[in-house]
């Protein structure tokens, strides 16, 4: 009998609201499908299955909220054979020591949800439609749809509560029952960062990085180039952090168990702050063996992604390394605070004009300073000052990135 | 000022922060600082002028059309040339 999980949703993620199924059972599914969508403290999460199979059973309803780990549905193999262990994600390397992930005491099977009455798949709602019908008490489940593909929009909602008697009053001034995404983001990232703070000895580094052959090159391509295709200075650092990195496989991987595992790839988190607050750290698959053009290809998306919604669960849980650019914010330095169970973090600040000694005469450069907080469990500064001065190296010629 | 390149121009900036109020968008400040917009959206912004208005922006200009008044000079400019 296989198992879907509840996926590692990223190492400040410990559980998860299922929001959306999108299959039923009776339902083939295959490697690769999105078949859930969860929210968590930090966003709206597409779930993805890793195995091909029928769904058997819900054992998890919308609206209940479980620990990672925990058997989100029954997977049966295609046709007669036996059932096969289905995983909820590829054997990640990251566990979250807080959650009883190891081992969770299987709750008791929970009836599964009656059969959502459309063609087999849970009408859709909007995030917008969503937060409104729980501002106005309307439960979105016995909304009819009309926008694409039967999914619940805000006006579906509005009319809904407007025929709906609506149910007891609420008291005015009662106390939300959760509280606000803002509020359990930052309480999130808080536990995040005091865990980090409490348990890896960081040390700083920082160098000086002469981008002038990096901007003059990323000036040349994006002339000819649309839009779409133009590169930035922050591609090019980026997917010179993640050639680096394959290199120095002490600043690349986990601290787990009172051990470090480097990773096989580098899969590169980037920081993306939320307007509303907060921030999210999706991870860019294997960026190592990526050109610049794939990795900025990339980077667009995922940044697009953090902030409409659509990131995937395998992406939140996979970061081997974690990238912080706040150059857009005008800072020239980061402090870095180390993402457990990573060892490091890499943070660049402005490219700014500088002055900067060429040779013995003086010159003006585009300068940006790249810091490193690092593991002192796994490495010392002298690795770490050797992996920044490749980074250093490798965008002085940007050609070969 | 033509306003109607300054609606598709708005409407433009909009779908990258849907959060912005057309309301409140103050023509001569610049874009980025005025709604907390990194690199990244802004060239979604500019990729957004450009379906909307056919005029594609070079980097060379970027720094022309970092407000919403420059943004639509540029425009107005480039289509009349």
């Amino acid at each position: 009998m296989g198992e879907f999980l509840m996926p590692t949703l990223g190492a400040d993620m410990t559980e998860g609201k299922i929001v959306t199924w999108l299959v039923a059972p009776g339902d083939e599914v295959h490697h690769g499908d999105i078949v859930a969508t969860v929210d968590t403290s930090k966003a709206e999460i597409d779930v993805e299955i890793f195995e091909d199979g029928v769904v058997e059973e819900l054992l998890v309803g919308v609206g209940e909220k479980v620990p990672v780990g925990t058997p989100l549905a029954r997977i049966a193999a295609v046709g007669a054979e036996p059932a096969v262990v289905v995983e909820a994600a590829p054997p990640a390397p990251v566990t979250v020591p807080e959650t009883p992930a190891a081992a969770p005491p299987a709750p008791p099977a929970r009836p599964a949800p009656p059969p959502p009455p459309t063609d087999g798949h849970r009408p859709r709602i909007s995030p917008l439609a969503r937060r409104v019908a729980a501002d106005l008490g309307v439960d979105p489940e016995e909304i009819a749809g009309t926008g694409p593909h039967g999914s619940v929009v805000r006006a579906d909602v509005e009319r809904a509560a407007g025929t709906t008697p609506a149910p007891a009053p609420k008291p005015a001034p009662s106390p939300p029952a959760e509280p606000d995404r803002a509020t359990a983001m930052r309480d999130a990232i808080g536990a995040l960062m005091s865990r980090s703070k409490r348990e890896i000895p960081h040390y700083h580094l920082a160098l000086d990085i002469d981008l002038h052959l990096t901007q003059r090159w990323v000036t040349r391509r994006n002339e000819d180039l649309p839009l779409p295709q133009r590169l930035t200075p922050a591609g090019v650092l980026l997917a010179a952090t993640a050639r680096a990195a394959a290199h120095h496989s002490d600043m690349n991987g986990h601290h787990v168990d009172g051990a470090f595992h480097p990773a096989d790839g580098v899969h590169l988190g980037v920081a993306i702050s939320l307007r509303a607050g907060g921030l999210l750290t999706p991870a860019i698959k294997d960026a190592d063996s990526l050109s610049v053009d794939e990795l900025m290809e990339r980077l667009r998306d995922v940044v697009h992604r953090a902030r409409t919604g659509g990131l995937r669960a395998s992406e939140l849980a996979a970061p081997t390394l974690t990238v912080t650019d706040l150059g857009d914010r005008g800072v020239d330095l980061v402090h870095g605070v180390i993402y457990p169970p990573q060892v490091a973090l890499v943070g660049f600040g402005a490219v700014r004009s500088r002055p900067w000694a060429d040779g013995d005469a003086l010159a003006v450069r585009p300068v940006v300073t790249a810091t490193l907080a690092a593991d002192h469990r796994v490495s010392d500064g002298h690795r770490g000052a050797l992996f920044l001065r490749e980074i250093d190296r490798l965008v002085q010629t940007p050609e070969e990135l | 000022m033509s306003d109607d390149l300054r609606t598709l121009i708005v409407d433009a900036l909009v779908e990258v922060a849907p959060e912005i109020d057309p309301a409140d968008v103050r023509d001569d400040e610049p874009v980025q600082e005025q709604f907390d917009l990194d690199s990244m959206d802004f060239l979604a912004f500019l990729e957004g002028v450009a379906a909307r208005t056919g005029v594609e922006i070079p980097e060379r200009a970027y720094r022309d059309v970092e407000t919403i008044a420059g943004c639509v000079t540029y425009v107005a400019a480039a289509r009349s040339a």
